[in-house]
């Protein structure tokens, strides 16, 4: 009888997993010094089914042929001066906020996942992980390059990477990635695999995603689509890991359940950021950020976290509370910016009278009882020359690093505040969410680089406001504070003048 | 008859951003490789300590004894990013596809003596392991590494090994009628035979290896300049009639490594050429794995090929090969 031929399965498992080998030379646990010290328990790694069967050659073919599409796009969109196509200036502060406060994050994940990559003991999830962290290159590489032909007309777009280890609302991202790469590889996973690439991938991509589509930004929303079939790849691998390791131990449940606690918070805090751009930031608004969460994590979450209780695992601590927060949340980190405008790496501005009725409308529980009065109040003080700023340095909060803003669960009238004492220091939070972060790794959290006290302590290049913007590399009165009178708007009316020029 | 494409010109503010510009000199235009790279790992006010490693930042100049007063020296003459890495490899693949096509076409492997395809199992395909360690260092040197000039590459070489630890799977499923039995004997030649065991020995070895200048000098030095040089540069004779089909489906391998080999030796030389110490630390590195690959490839050789000549020849090169770059062995 002639033996059988592979089939597909097999074979790609002879190209992954039967090249590697229990090595005797060496011990193992030398070989994968990592893997163990966060107690989750693998007792067979061969268990592991491949999420995607993709070899390098099949890699390389389908990565080349869509970076050949992709920057044929972006010589075109250049060629062509697509950036006075947009729906207004204002939206390249979408851009602003994307490059300085996401691409480095896409960075760390290239970074993240090249540990995993070589770390995690099981080389399945191995390859899939190595693949991952090419495709982050890819993510950081091309978005610089999408937004590179930006950078030479708009401010703010510059210093990306400089402001990103400095600026004070650029801790928040960072802190948050940084968080992920200091923790072990099992975590790292459940962070950035499940929580940040499954459960909330779509509420970051897909508001800058379309945003960029409503309003005429075809390069990036070219970049968009081109990323879209590695994303897919990256959900199917978040998915696969946490199930993954709920099946190989019950042990693992209650540290996944308060790894998947801690990454939802943290990652909502975060994508604070998104909610106040989709809201307050695009000219031609693509949905409310109260829509995009009911879409996105209410439904989706709750059907992905009802197929997970049979693992045991539960929805994510203060779930609830996150969804009243989409209330609020893009209101109160809006009115963050524009009292801070002065220190900001992007414009501000107040909204206009139709923007203000399409958030009553999207926000009828909300916004005309609590905002909407305030928003006007600011915009009258403007026109009397009284622009509202705060000059006093906020207080930050020691988990998310986000100035203590947000109001009390249920009570949007009074500021939250929680918190926690260790070794005779005090240290504060924005949330309860927060507070549990902390009170669950002290010792990590005490060590936050906070912006504020980085400034007091005199780290942050002087004590005036002046010294420290200088430090940050900030062009002052072009990167930072209201978009009318910027050199942006500027630049925006001489390029609309010229058209109407041309038309007539 | 010429057309005229009329486009408007727009006086750009600038031309790159601050922090290449820096690097430049100043404000001129940039290449996508440059913008892509330069300075792009963060350098600066990290927020927690490592829990796997809280003696170290997770980006720390200081998880190597070699040291750079600037890290973005050392730069890729192929100036890959990661568009142009792919579309290079695509196309490098054609080659490998139209090769695998025309050995299959004409069976150029299924009809070799039972002797020969069980010497190309043996001699051959355990080399597919080597390439999976390979990759796992290439793995580390990205992760651990200081500065995209460096680590980005790192990632991209570690593609290529799994893409060449899976060209070499793919010739012994030709051998074994895509059944896989080929691949468990080779692997168990690899796990068991005399033949492999000092090769196998001294990849593992690299494993353990925390300082990543020192994997990376072990892996471009030691691994690629001998052990992969022999089988795939010095070992010809070993196959006999299957020599011509063997160099066309490991066509690849030939030309990354001329390829591969640029970048790695522009790497070594300028870190060398930073300081008498660098030049020190990294000429005893070069000096340990390039005599301890030699003796690895010896019974591997004599094996192939009948003596250990071929081992020298290719330890030989990669002495001569590591003084071009400036270290003195
Ligand atoms: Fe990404
Ligand atoms: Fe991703
Ligand atoms: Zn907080």
């Amino acid at each position: 009888m002639a033996p059988k031929k592979l089939g597909l399965k097999q074979r790609y498992a002879h190209m992954t997993r039967g090249l590697d080998w229990e090595t005797s030379y060496q011990p193992m646990d030398a070989v994968y010094p990592f893997d163990s010290f966060e107690g989750i328990k693998i007792k067979d790694w061969s268990a592991w089914e491949d999420p995607f069967r993709l070899t390098m050659d099949a890699y390389w073919k389908f990565q080349g042929e869509k970076e050949r599409k992709l920057y044929a796009v972006l010589d075109a969109f250049a060629q062509n001066n697509g950036q006075t196509g947009i729906s207004d200036a204002r939206y390249a502060n979408v851009l602003k906020l994307f490059l300085t406060g996401v691409s480095p994050l896409e960075y760390q994940a290239h970074r993240g996942f090249a540990f995993a990559g070589r770390h995690l003991r099981g080389v399945g999830p191995r390859v899939a992980c190595q693949m991952q962290s090419l495709d982050e290159l890819r993510h950081v590489q091309t978005q610089i390059h999408t937004i590179s032909h930006y950078n030479k007309y708009f401010d703010g777009i510059s210093e990306f990477r400089h402001m990103h280890d400095r600026v004070w609302y650029l801790s928040v991202p960072k802190s948050f990635f940084d968080d992920a790469r200091s923790a072990g590889p099992f975590e790292y996973m459940i962070a950035i695999g499940f929580a940040f690439e499954y459960v909330l991938t779509n509420l970051l991509f897909v508001p800058f995603m379309s945003g960029a589509a409503y309003n005429g930004d075809m390069s990036t929303v070219t970049f968009g689509f081109s990323a879209q079939s590695d994303e897919s790849r990256h959900m199917t691998l978040g998915i696969e890991v946490i199930k993954f390791l709920l099946e190989q131990h019950p042990d693992n449940l209650p540290i996944v359940q308060k790894w998947v606690d801690k990454w939802f918070w943290r990652g909502h805090r975060v994508l604070g950021l998104v909610a106040m751009m989709m809201d307050y930031m695009l000219p031609k608004p693509v949905m409310s950020w109260k829509e995009a969460w009911e879409i996105y994590f209410t439904e989706a979450g709750g059907s992905l976290f009802t197929d997970l209780a049979r693992y045991g695992l539960k929805v994510p601590k203060y779930a609830d509370v996150a969804t009243a927060e989409a209330e609020h949340i893009s209101h109160q980190n809006w009115a963050i910016f524009y009292q801070y405008t002065h220190a900001a790496g992007f414009h501000t501005w107040m909204p206009d009278k139709a923007h203000l009725d399409w958030l009553s409308e999207k926000y009828p529980n909300t916004f005309d009882k609590y905002y909407r009065p305030r928003w006007e109040m600011w915009a009258e003080m403007e026109k009397q020359g009284k622009r509202f700023y705060n000059n006093a340095l906020p207080q930050l909060c020691q988990t998310c690093q986000i100035p203590m803003g947000y109001t009390e669960p249920g009570d949007p009238t009074t500021i939250a505040f929680r918190c926690s004492e260790v070794d005779g220091e005090t240290y504060h939070f924005c949330s309860d969410g927060c507070k549990d972060i902390f009170d669950g790794e002290p010792e990590k959290y005490a060590q936050s680089w906070l912006p504020v006290h980085q400034i007091f302590q005199g780290n942050c290049g002087g004590a005036t406001v002046p010294d420290v913007l200088n430090w940050y590399r900030m062009n002052v009165g072009a990167d930072n504070m209201d978009y009318v009178g910027s050199p942006d708007e500027k630049l925006w009316n001489e390029w609309h003048a010229g058209k109407v020029r041309d038309a007539v | 008859m010429t057309v005229q494409i009329k486009t408007i010109d727009l006086e750009p503010k600038r031309h790159t951003f601050g922090h290449i510009a820096r690097r430049l000199g100043g404000d001129k235009p940039a290449t996508r490789y440059q913008e892509a790279t330069l300075d792009l790992q963060a350098t600066d006010n990290f927020h927690y300590k490592p829990l796997w490693e809280p003696e170290y930042w997770h980006y720390d100049t200081r998880k190597t004894a070699v040291v750079m007063e600037d890290w973005y020296k050392p730069l890729d003459p192929r100036q890959f990013y990661y568009a142009t890495y792919n579309i290079s490899r695509a196309n490098a693949n054609q080659a490998v596809e139209r090769n695998f096509t025309f050995v299959e076409e004409r069976d150029l492997l299924g009809k070799l003596d039972a002797a020969l395809k069980a010497k190309l199992i043996s001699g051959l395909l355990p080399i597919r392991h080597l390439h999976w360690g390979s990759n796992m260092n290439m793995a580390e040197a990205c992760q651990r590494g200081y500065g995209t000039a460096v680590t980005a590459p790192c990632i991209f070489s570690a593609g290529d090994h799994l893409g060449m630890a899976q060209i070499v799977s793919r010739i012994g499923l030709l051998l074994d009628e895509q059944t896989g039995a080929a691949l468990d004997t080779a692997k168990d030649a690899w796990m068991n035979d005399p033949a492999w065991q000092g090769v196998r020995r001294l990849i593992e070895d690299t494993f353990v290896e925390r300082d990543w200048f020192h994997l990376y000098v072990a892996q471009t030095l030691g691994v690629n300049a001998v052990l992969l040089d022999l089988v795939y540069k010095h070992a010809d004779a070993a196959w006999g009639p299957a020599a011509v089909p063997v160099a066309m489906l490991t066509e690849f391998m030939a030309d990354w490594r001329a390829e591969e080999g640029k970048w790695s030796d522009a790497v070594v030389k300028t870190v060398a050429a930073e300081s008498e110490a660098n030049k020190a630390l990294i000429s005893g590195w070069a000096k340990t794995w390039i005599d301890r690959a030699e003796a690895a490839a010896r019974p591997l050789a004599t094996a192939l090929l009948g003596d250990a000549a071929a081992a020298t020849a290719a330890a030989d090169a990669a002495r001569t090969r590591a003084r071009s770059l400036g270290l003195s062995l």
